[in-house]
């Protein structure tokens, strides 16, 4: 592909933009995928504007509405707008995506990359204390390190961060290793380039497209998670509005009061589904092996 | 043609891509007469294969479009068959081998297991008589341990071997034509000779027709009584093998002669064509060599069609030879 | 690769994971502000019980000394004593981990049945409808919250319909029969109790398809992906040209070999769906070791929290020591090349 050469610049992310968009153009469900983020981030970012109500105004008289024009998805036990709820709840759940994201993307990464650059003893020990986090199931190691921290949904973040990183590190060492046998790298190499400048210029700039993808792949998957932690009282605490807290409160309504869990846990399946298949369309694209296809 | 096994007219096929629709084949005529060895010479990118697995309806559904073109193979015409008449031809009247035999054989089925389903498959031989044809047929491959040949896994056997099996398999219902796509390319110099024989050997025995797809001059000119010369996706010259290739009429066929490192001269570089083979995205609308030609004249921005310069379907698509014949 | 290679690299592997697996419990678990000793002992205990029982426990002495009489119990089988209900860690989880199992296992039954036919037909219609519905579906799958999804099929077949029951293994009001295997499908079949079998199936029922679903994607999604990847091997267009329909193709020739790698993934399913009985277990009240582990957590019990971790941890590498000896045993590429 000449198109793709001719945009390879040093500096940068390596990814012909161009091709992308007409592949997304081509894909049905990436172009389903990337409007419903679209939507979902416009609603909840600009949320004081969508809300009918304020998030936590309580209203005794109005407990356990069932879903009407003046609340659209029903109220709760003691009488909030559940709609508004979920709007400002999003912000909470979203946050945490692109908290665990940033910075488990760029602590793995940055480590990954390092590690597989320097090789040797220090790649080694590096890799092996991953292997070992790695070994834990990472459920059952999130859960431990959230109780440990303390039930809040910032602790409940970091444990998801914490645990997420070795997965990053593992993908960037291996993608550095091929980009670093490439000739351009070894041919930097023979000019003594520094290894700040080799990282910098030549291996994270094209290392990115895997990255780029799994990063995709975890905020969907990071707001299921911390849902869950929410769901089961390691996240968001009352009354902070967030979808896994209020699909447990609305756990003990559900055979009357259906909708108080109803839609918040379809606002984690929708925004998780989103993610989701954004990044398996991301990964068609940018994966040459699949490609080929 | 009443006698001809296959017959290509007027092909066209198209690959729609990222960059616009790829021209892999724009107008191809191609015919193959009973008992006949035809061959079909030109580099990688001339559509040869592509030619070749029409011919069979190999290609991927979906993936090509083909605006124009009959093909006629066993005197049907392949687009009014259904995939089922399809199903019954392939492997029984018509056959077809491909390049690499390291992967051509399902790689978790021992080679009997596999020969016996396609015997099973197009013949009534069942059981044991369908393991005593496929014995038969891979002794006739000069595989003298074809028993234990036939409970070994593909990986264990070398690519000759494989080879030699295909080809063995190929020829399982003896077949009126046979496609041969690079049949030796992937393997060494010394067992491409011996394979190569045995299929010459096999072919002339049987009767069976050959489409020999190549992109080496010399084993063409060993092998095949007609050869057609294809570049970028066109039938630039074809005739008898030892015309079209002894005295090359298009000046493409007489540089890839030149170029055979035979014809060099000690102590002279070696010969070669220079420039590359045309975008086929936007392919050119005169003759496709025109910009590496170098007896190319004016008229060569318009595309020359393959004319008859001789006897015995002697042909050339040269403004050149158009110019001296008139 | 012979069959003890494999064993025994696998078991070395085991001993470097539970040596992992308990360095990281035991490392968080003294990362908690609480004091062990003042939990066990309540609030109103006096400043010498709880001294006494910092001492049984060893809490004062040195980490690394308290880590190697910790690993040194686990290999003799002592998990640990409970701080919550001071039961052996060990017996509580004999009696969970089958129940688990049980959940796990038909759940994997459910994904493999469902995503099997779903990822052939993605694959062998690619990009037709079906093959973007099957996609949509396994997307679907791997985005719900399984915790909700159970929730909606209690409030369905439970509150709606009233065709299954909301939680539990089995009805309460039924005698259960004497534990065998543990798990209460067979157990009650060798009781000859087909009334507590029926039970137990219906209980089953909702949960074992709340984590299935969560795990259909992951299958289908993987044989779709093994499959296009044989659908273009060399030996598919072999079979093409030698007149094999297509139908047989891909059952016969293509689907057998796309199914190799793919024991790896429902391998690791198995796994998954171990520890991802943690949340759908909490909804249906399923007395298994999710829910076990959910209150341990809540309560900072650390030693069953980490007995749990070594369990699954130890499932696990057996699990992927049964995935490879399957693979030798169907893919004589890997058999035969000693």
């Amino acid at each position: 592909m000449s198109d793709a050469a001719q945009t390879s610049k040093p500096r940068g992310l390596n990814i012909n933009w161009r091709y992308i968009w007409y592949q997304i153009s081509r894909s049905p469900l990436m172009m389903i995928g990337s409007s419903i983020i679209a939507i979902v981030l416009i609603l909840v970012i600009f949320a004081p504007l969508f809300a009918t109500h304020d998030p936590n105004a309580i209203s005794l008289r109005e407990r356990l509405a069932p879903p009407s024009w003046d609340h659209f998805f029903g109220t709760d036990e003691v009488g909030r707008d559940l709609y508004s709820r979920i709007l400002y709840g999003g912000q909470q759940s979203i946050a945490v995506g692109f908290f665990v994201v940033v910075l488990a993307g760029g602590i793995g990464t940055l480590l990954g990359a390092f590690s597989g650059l320097v090789g040797g003893r220090l790649d080694t020990a590096i890799m092996r204390l991953m292997d070992v986090v790695l070994s834990v199931p990472s459920l059952v190691l999130v859960l431990a390190l959230a109780a440990a921290l303390g039930p809040s949904l910032q602790n409940a973040a970091l444990a998801i961060a914490i645990v997420r990183i070795p997965f990053y590190v593992r993908l960037a060492r291996g993608q550095t290793l091929l980009v670093r046998e490439m000739a351009y790298v070894t041919a930097a190499e023979t000019f003594h380039a520094k290894k700040r400048h080799i990282l910098r210029w030549h291996i994270l700039p094209n290392i990115m497209s895997p990255i780029l993808v799994q990063t995709t792949l975890d905020l969907g998957n990071t707001i299921l998670l911390a849902s869950a932690l929410s769901f089961i009282g390691l996240g968001a605490q009352q009354p902070t509005a967030e979808w896994g807290a209020m699909v447990a409160t609305g756990r003990n309504y559900i055979l009357d009061q259906w909708w108080y869990s109803a839609f918040p846990g379809f606002a984690i399946l929708i925004t998780a589904t989103a993610f989701n298949l954004f990044g398996d369309g991301l990964r068609d694209i940018l994966d040459p092996k699949q490609k080929a296809r | 043609m009443s006698d001809a096994v296959l017959q290509i007219e007027g092909l066209e096929i198209q690959f729609p891509g990222f960059a616009g629709a790829v021209h892999a084949v724009s107008g191809v005529d191609i015919e193959v007469g009973a008992g006949e060895i035809v061959g079909i010479v030109g580099e990688s990118g001339s559509a040869k294969s592509v030619t070749a697995m029409s011919a069979l309806r190999l290609l991927p559904k979906g993936a090509f479009d083909m605006p124009s073109g009959k093909i006629t193979l066993l005197g049907k015409d392949l687009a009014t068959i259904t995939e089922t008449e399809m199903n019954e031809m392939r492997g029984r009247d018509v056959a077809m081998i491909f390049q690499e035999p390291q992967t051509a054989l399902n790689p978790t089925k021992k080679i009997g297991k596999q020969m016996i389903k396609v015997i099973e498959l197009h013949t009534e031989l069942k059981g044991k008589a369908a393991k005593d044809h496929a014995l038969s047929l891979l002794r006739d491959m000069r595989i003298n341990d074809a028993e234990e040949i036939l409970d070994r896994y593909p990986f264990e056997l070398s690519g000759g071997m494989r080879q030699r099996i295909l080809i063995g398999m190929a020829f399982a219902c003896s077949p009126r034509l046979l496609v041969a796509d690079e049949p030796t390319t992937a393997l060494d110099v010394t067992v491409q000779r011996q394979v190569l024989q045995l299929l010459h050997h096999k072919a002339r025995q049987t009767g069976a027709s050959v489409l020999f797809i190549s992109h080496d001059l010399a084993v063409v000119n060993q092998f095949c009584d007609r050869v057609y010369v294809m570049y970028a996706g066109r039938v630039i010259e074809s005739g008898k093998t030892a015309d079209a290739l002894g005295s090359p009429a298009h000046p493409y066929t007489q540089a890839l002669i030149e170029a055979l490192p035979e014809h060099a001269k000690k102590g002279e570089a070696l010969s070669s064509i220079d420039g590359t083979v045309p975008n086929l995205v936007k392919p050119p609308t005169g003759c496709a060599f025109e910009a590496r030609c170098t007896k190319s004249i004016e008229k060569c921005i318009q595309r020359p069609a393959l004319k008859p310069i001789a006897a015995d379907k002697r042909q050339v698509a040269c403004w050149l030879k158009e110019a001296q014949n008139v | 690769m012979s069959f003890l290679n494999v064993v025994r690299r696998r078991l070395i592997f085991l001993v470097l994971v539970l040596l992992g697996v308990t360095l990281i419990t035991f490392t968080i678990s003294h990362l908690i502000p609480g004091d062990p000793a003042r939990m066990i002992a309540g609030d109103r205990a006096t400043p010498e019980i709880v001294a006494k029982i910092r001492d049984d426990l060893g809490l004062d002495r040195p980490l690394y000394e308290q880590y190697a009489r910790y690993v040194t119990g686990i290999v003799q089988g002592d998990f640990g004593t409970s701080i919550r209900p001071r039961r052996p860690v060990l017996e509580d989880l004999r009696i969970f981990f089958p129940a688990t199992l049980e959940l796990a296992l038909v759940a994997l039954l459910v994904a493999t049945s469902l995503g099997v036919p779903l990822g052939v037909a993605s694959a062998v219609w690619k990009n037709k409808l079906i093959d973007q519905f099957v996609r949509v579906i396994a997307v679907t799958g791997i985005s719900t919250p399984a915790f909700w999804l159970g929730l909606l099929v209690i409030l369905l077949f439970y509150g709606q319909l009233g065709l299954l029951p909301s939680g539990g293994r089995i009805d309460p009001s039924m005698d259960v029969p004497a534990t065998i295997t543990g798990f209460l499908l067979v157990d009650s079949l060798l009781a000859g109790r087909f009334d507590a079998f029926a039970s137990a199936f219906k209980h089953l029922i909702l949960p074992a398809f709340t984590l299935g679903f969560v795990h259909l994607g992951v299958v289908a999604r993987q044989v779709r992906a093994a499959l296009l990847d044989e659908l273009q091997q060399d030996y598919v267009r072999t079979a093409r040209a030698n007149g094999i329909s297509s139908f047989r193709i891909v059952f016969t020739e293509a689907l057998p070999n796309a199914m190799i790698p793919s024991i790896t993934v429902l391998g690791l399913a198995l796994g998954d769906l171990l520890y991802g009985a943690v949340l759908t277990e909490t909804v249906f009240a399923w007395p298994g070791m999710g829910a076990y582990v959910v209150n341990s957590i809540q309560a900072l019990d650390f030693p069953a929290v980490m007995g749990f971790t070594v369990v699954v941890s130890l499932a696990y590498v057996l699990i992927n020591l049964a995935v490879d000896l399957i693979y030798m045993a169907v893919d004589p590429r890997i058999r035969e090349v000693s």
